[in-house]
C-alpha cells in the first residue's frame, strides 16, 4: 500500500478545482490510499468539498487564523508534522504548491519531483523540462519519501460522489513570526476562472492595445469563456499578469481554446497543449500556432473576431 | 544593508530550440549557446538597483557548475556585481545539494539578502530558493515582482495564480525573482573590460564537505507528444462549421 498525503489548495472559501486533478494523479500511484489535508482559517466547506472527491479515504482538516494567506513558512512545518505516516506528499504545481512543497521537501531532506505529468510506476514519473520542449522520465530514490507537485493540466478531475471521513487536526508545529501576510490583490471578475474554464478565449500582442482587448472580452462573454493572454500581451500592458497563459503563467486544459493574434511561442504552447480543441486566428500563415491548432483561420483579427461574434448570435 | 548574494546559473540560452539526443540519453548541449538563466539575470538587476539606491554596499554573485560558469559570472561582474564566487563541480547538483552549497556560502559571507531566479529554464524545478530559505531557517518570498524595503524587513509583491499577493518578510531572507520584477540592463564593452579585474574566487565542491543527497535520477528523455496539425478554414462560416462538427458550439 502507498499512503499519499495531498495538500489541498483553496482561496480561503472554496477548494481549488486543481485539487480534484491532483487526486487523479495520486490515484494513479499503485496501491494508493489518499488523505487530503486542508489548512484554513475556516476549513468546513473546503474540507467537505475535498471529502466529496472520489478516491479520497480521509480528509484532515486543520483550522487556525495563522493559515490566512497560505504562507509557505507557516504551512510547511505543519505538513511535515503529518508526513511521518505517509510515503508520498503531493501538492499542485501552482504558485501555491511551488511555494510550499520545496520547503516541505527540504525539511524532509529530499529533492522534489516537480510538475508530475504521469506516474509510470511507484517511483518513476514523467515531467516536462526546458519549458515543455523535453519530457524526462525520473526515478525517485527507493528508501525516501516522495515529495512532488502535480501538473494538474495533465489530469482529468475525479468525480465528486464520495463522502470520506473528515478528521479535525490540531496545529502541532510552531508558527514563525518572520513572515506576514498583508493582502491579495486579485482582479475579481464575473467571467469563468481562466484555470478551470471549459472554454478560453486568449489574445496576443496583435490586439495592439488594452482597448482593443475588448474584442476578446466580448467574444469570451458570448461563449461563456474565460479570458487569457500571451506573455507578449501581458508585457505590453494590455491585460493584468494573472491572465497570462504559458510556461511562466497558467498551464490550462480547457475543452476549447481560441488563440487570437498569438504567434505560438514554445513557452505559450506549453501552457495549452493539453487543451481539447485549439483554434488559431492569425494574419501570419507561417505563425507556429498553426502547427498545433486543430482549426486555423488566416486573416485580420479585427475583421474576423467581430464577424465571429455576430455569427454566434 | 551590507551585502546581497545573487545566484547565477549557466543554462542553455532561452532562444535555443532544445533537442533530445538521438538515443534519449539527454539533451543536446554540444555547441549550443549558453547564458545566465534569465530569472537570475533579473535577480542580479534588482540587487544592482538596490545598491544604486544606496540601500546595499556590496553585490556578490555565486554560481555552481563547471569552470565554464566563469563566463556567466564575468557577465554578472560586467553588469555591476562587485565580486564572484564559483563553486566548481563537473556534475550538475540536484536542487537540495545546490541549496546546501549556497547555505555554506551564506555562512561564509553573511549576506542580509539572497536573490535567486524563481526557476532555472533548463530543469524548471523551481526548488532551490525555497529549499535554501528552509535550510537557513529564514523567510522566503517567491515569484517577486516588486520589493519595498523598510528597516529590517521587506514588503514583497508576489505574482500568484490569483493575481498579486503582498507579504512582508524579516531580513535576512531569500527572494526569488519573477519576470516582471525589472528589465535587466545591457552590458557595455568598457564594463566587460573592467569586470576582468574584479575578484572571482573558485571553491572546489568537495571543499564544502556536503552530505550526499538523495538525487532524483533522470532515466530517459523524449520529445513531447506532438499535437497533430489540424485543418485550415477559409472564413468565419468555415470556423463555426468546424466547431459545430466537433460538438463545441
Amino acid at each position: 500500500m502507498a499512503k499519499v498525503l495531498l495538500i489541498a489548495e483553496h482561496d480561503g472559501e472554496n477548494l481549488n478545482p486543481n485539487t480534484a486533478k491532483c487526486v487523479a494523479c495520486a490515484a494513479s500511484i499503485p496501491g494508493a490510499e489518499i488523505d487530503v489535508a486542508v489548512f484554513a482559517e475556516s476549513a468546513g466547506d473546503i474540507a467537505a468539498a475535498a471529502a466529496s472527491l472520489e478516491s479520497v479515504s480521509r480528509v484532515l482538516s486543520s483550522e487556525d487564523p495563522a493559515y490566512r494567506g497560505a504562507l509557505a513558512a507557516v504551512l510547511a512545518p505543519q505538513i511535515v508534522a503529518l508526513a511521518d505516516n505517509y510515503d508520498y506528499v503531493l501538492g499542485p504545481s501552482t504558485t501555491f504548491g511551488k511555494d510550499v512543497m520545496p520547503r516541505v521537501a527540504a525539511l524532509l531532506g529530499v529533492n522534489q519531483v516537480s510538475d508530475i505529468m504521469s506516474v509510470e510506476s511507484e517511483r518513476t514519473f514523467k515531467r516536462p523540462i526546458y519549458a515543455g520542449s523535453v519530457i524526462v522520465t525520473v526515478e525517485a530514490p527507493a528508501d525516501a519519501k516522495v515529495v512532488g507537485t502535480v501538473r494538474a493540466a495533465s489530469y482529468r478531475a475525479v468525480g465528486a460522489g464520495n463522502s470520506a471521513a473528515v478528521d479535525s487536526l490540531a496545529m502541532t508545529a510552531e508558527v514563525p513570526d518572520h513572515t506576514r501576510f498583508i493582502a491579495t490583490e486579485s482582479g475579481k471578475s464575473d467571467r469563468p476562472d481562466l484555470q478551470s474554464a471549459a472554454r478560453v478565449v486568449a489574445g496576443g500582442r496583435a490586439l495592439g492595445s488594452a482597448e482593443n482587448f475588448d474584442l476578446i472580452y466580448k467574444l469570451a462573454d458570448k461563449l461563456d469563456a474565460g479570458v487569457g493572454a500571451s506573455r507578449a500581451a501581458v508585457d505590453a500592458g494590455y491585460v493584468p499578469n494573472e491572465l497570462q497563459v504559458g510556461q511562466t503563467g497558467r498551464i490550462i486544459a480547457p475543452d476549447l481554446y481560441i488563440a487570437i493574434g498569438i504567434s505560438g511561442a514554445i513557452q505559450h504552447v506549453t501552457g495549452i497543449k493539453d487543451a481539447g480543441t485549439i483554434v488559431a486566428i492569425n494574419k501570419d500563415e507561417e505563425a507556429p500556432i498553426f502547427e498545433i491548432a486543430d482549426v486555423g483561420l488566416v486573416g485580420d483579427l479585427f475583421k474576423i473576431v467581430p464577424e465571429l461574434n455576430d455569427a454566434l448570435d | 544593508m551590507e551585502k546581497i548574494l545573487v545566484g547565477l546559473k549557466r543554462v542553455v540560452d532561452y532562444n535555443v530550440r532544445v533537442r533530445v539526443k538521438g538515443d534519449g540519453s539527454g539533451v543536446e548541449t554540444e555547441g549550443v549557446k549558453m547564458s545566465i538563466n534569465p530569472f537570475d539575470e533579473i535577480a542580479l538587476e534588482e540587487a544592482l538597483r538596490i545598491k544604486e539606491r544606496g540601500e546595499a554596499n556590496e553585490i556578490v554573485v555565486v554560481s555552481i557548475g563547471s569552470g565554464e560558469s566563469q563566463q556567466q559570472l564575468r557577465t554578472g561582474l560586467a553588469m555591476g556585481a562587485d565580486r564572484a564566487i564559483l563553486v566548481e563541480t563537473a556534475e550538475e547538483p540536484d536542487p537540495l545539494s545546490a541549496a546546501r552549497a549556497l547555505l555554506e556560502i551564506i555562512n561564509r559571507e553573511n549576506p542580509e539578502l539572497v536573490i535567486l531566479g524563481k526557476q532555472a529554464i533548463d530543469n524548471d524545478n523551481a526548488q532551490t530558493g525555497q529549499m535554501l530559505a528552509t535550510l537557513w531557517g529564514r523567510p522566503q518570498a517567491t515569484f517577486a515582482s516588486k520589493l519595498e524595503f523598510s528597516g529590517d524587513s521587506v514588503r514583497v509583491t508576489r505574482e500568484v495564480d490569483a493575481g498579486l499577493d503582498v507579504i512582508e518578510v524579516d531580513l535576512p531572507a531569500v527572494i526569488t525573482a519573477d519576470l516582471r520584477l525589472n528589465e535587466p540592463r545591457y552590458v557595455k564593452l568598457p564594463d566587460i573590460m573592467k569586470a576582468k579585474k574584479k575578484p572571482l574566487d573558485t571553491i572546489p565542491w568537495v571543499d564544502l564537505a556536503l552530505p550526499a543527497s538523495p538525487a532524483i535520477a533522470a532515466v530517459s528523455f523524449e520529445p513531447p507528444a506532438a499535437r497533430e496539425r489540424g485543418i485550415m478554414v477559409e472564413d468565419v462560416a468555415g470556423l463555426v462549421g468546424a466547431l459545430k462538427d466537433k460538438g463545441l458550439l
